[in-house]
């Protein structure tokens, strides 16, 4: 293997500072959602990292994962974290194509056999592999190719998680997730339509920082972002537990920006760190801007009934079960909410 | 003095966020006072809703001191109008704000000269001897 320089080599050829290295290292703890107490750890960690190749596989999907990456809130950050990876294969953002590109896939998966970590965006169809090719190449064939020499694989968005949106009924491409065709390395899930941009780099950042994965939950996500619901850390639960709903989009409880729970927000059995991390440069998230979370990092949300429809629908997991809780914090307030909350607590432990 | 409960009527009809922030920074200041343990509260890891960021960060004031940190962007550190209570605010190079976080502390470590800095700066000093 060729040898890189580490990520402390590469800072200090920046002409970065100690002090800018320290402020690094601490946006770097906040983007792993650890401890400012780790940071001395983080800040060893990295001045000794080399740079790990990197091959970024599309394939059913809208490019929004990529999207959301690139134009992400802080992009010195992110930079910084791009300069620390070798990209060696992006279909959208590389100037190769063809097999220019392919060799160049090739030459990182045999300099880096091993050691390098796949990204992937995009379910793979299996109903007929002409229905989404590469080079010609059937994307069931090149995800099997190129993570043979892998030492990791990262699902990126909903669509390679779970199937996402192409994945949905009828399913006319029969589409699959990654971890339905890789059962031998390492998966983890980084589901969203899109995915936080901080979350995908937090994955890579961890990775760079100190050689592991993250610990991961029952579908496979980082458990530091999606550990907690949007509702454990929703600004509007106070209202859920007082029993104040929005019953209409327009009314004057949404004007007062009261809980969204009946007009179908799936926050209390979603697992995100929208609540916290926000978007668009930390303005804000889609509860703040007065519409329900639809849910979009949870397996199969497009399956499950309506945007709109209440949990009370019973069409998401628990919904029937939350549904009463949420009655009851309607009829009888505090006391009643936060029995609703032990439930809630209860069957999203019982999954 | 004004007390957090009374910061907190008067924020009405905000969601109830700012409050046990403020609690947590008196604990904090017990704990630097008692043992000399420094504390970090990063606020991006706490949920507020609309005005909430601000309304801490106006709560909290201003202080004596204020610095300017020019590296990979700007960052703003302040001490607040309640000694020991640093605001910090990192910036990167779009002005983008990256990372918020309150230091209760003597003195904030980004505000010390590091020693890889004051090697550096010393070699560059005999250099001009050269």
């Amino acid at each position: 293997m060729k040898k890189t320089p580490t990520v402390g080599e590469i800072l200090q050829a920046k002409g970065v500072s100690r002090r800018g290295f320290l402020k690094y290292c601490a946006t770097t703890a906040s983007i792993l959602a650890l401890p400012p107490s780790m940071i001395p750890r983080i800040a060893k960690a990295i001045e000794n990292a080399r740079r790990p190749s990197v091959i970024w596989l599309s394939f059913q999907e809208c490019t929004g994962c990529t999207e959301s990456l690139t134009r992400s809130a802080s992009p010195t950050v992110e930079g910084l974290i791009f300069d620390a990876i070798s990209l060696d294969y992006h279909h959208t953002l590389q100037a190769a194509a063809g097999d220019q590109a392919e060799a160049a896939r090739h030459a990182a998966m045999e300099e880096n056999d091993g050691s390098y970590l796949v990204l992937v965006d995009g379910s793979i169809p299996l109903a007929n592999p002409g229905y989404s090719t590469i080079a010609g190449i059937s994307n069931v064939d090149m995800l099997k190719e190129t993570v043979a020499g892998a030492a990791a694989v990262v699902s990126i968005g909903s669509c390679a998680a779970f199937g996402g949106i192409p994945g949905a009924d009828p399913n006319p491409t029969g589409a699959v997730s990654v971890m339905d065709i890789v059962t031998d390395k390492p998966v983890i899930n980084v589901p969203g339509c899109p995915p936080i941009p901080m979350v995908m780099t937090a994955v890579l950042t961890q990775f760079l920082t100190f050689g592991t994965l993250p610990d991961l939950d029952k579908h496979g996500r980082p458990m530091a972002f999606y550990g907690k619901t949007i509702h454990d850390r929703c600004y509007r639960r106070p209202f859920y537990e007082q029993g104040r709903f929005a019953e209409t989009f327009d009314d004057e409880g949404a004007k007062a920006g009261w809980c969204l729970y009946k007009l179908g927000c799936k926050g209390p059995i979603t697992y995100n760190a929208c609540a916290t991390t926000k978007w668009n440069s930390g303005t804000s998230f889609p509860i703040e801007s007065g519409h329900p979370c639809l849910g979009c990092s949870e397996p199969n949300f497009w399956d499950k009934g309506g945007f709109y429809e209440p949990l009370s629908t019973g069409k998401f997991d628990s919904g029937t079960k939350l549904a009463g809780a949420a009655a009851a914090g309607v009829a009888l307030g505090v006391v009643a909410a936060a029995a609703g909350r032990r439930k809630q607590s209860k069957f999203a432990r019982e999954g | 003095m004004t007390t957090p409960e009374g910061i907190q009527d008067a924020a009405f009809p905000f969601h109830g966020n700012v409050r046990p922030i403020l609690n947590e920074v008196i604990h904090a200041i017990d704990r630097l006072l008692d043992t000399g343990e420094a504390t970090t509260i990063d606020l991006a890891s706490l949920p507020f809703g609309p005005g909430e960021l601000e309304h801490l960060e106006a709560t909290l004031g201003t202080g004596e001191l204020s610095a300017k940190l020019d590296a990979l962007g700007i960052s703003r550190i302040r001490e607040t109008a309640y000694p020991g209570v640093w605001w910090l605010e990192h910036r990167n190079a779009h002005d983008e704000v990256v990372g918020r976080y309150l230091e209760i502390t003597r003195t904030p470590e980004i505000l010390k000269s590091q020693d890889a800095d004051i090697a550096a700066g010393r070699a560059r000093l005999e250099d001009q001897f050269e």
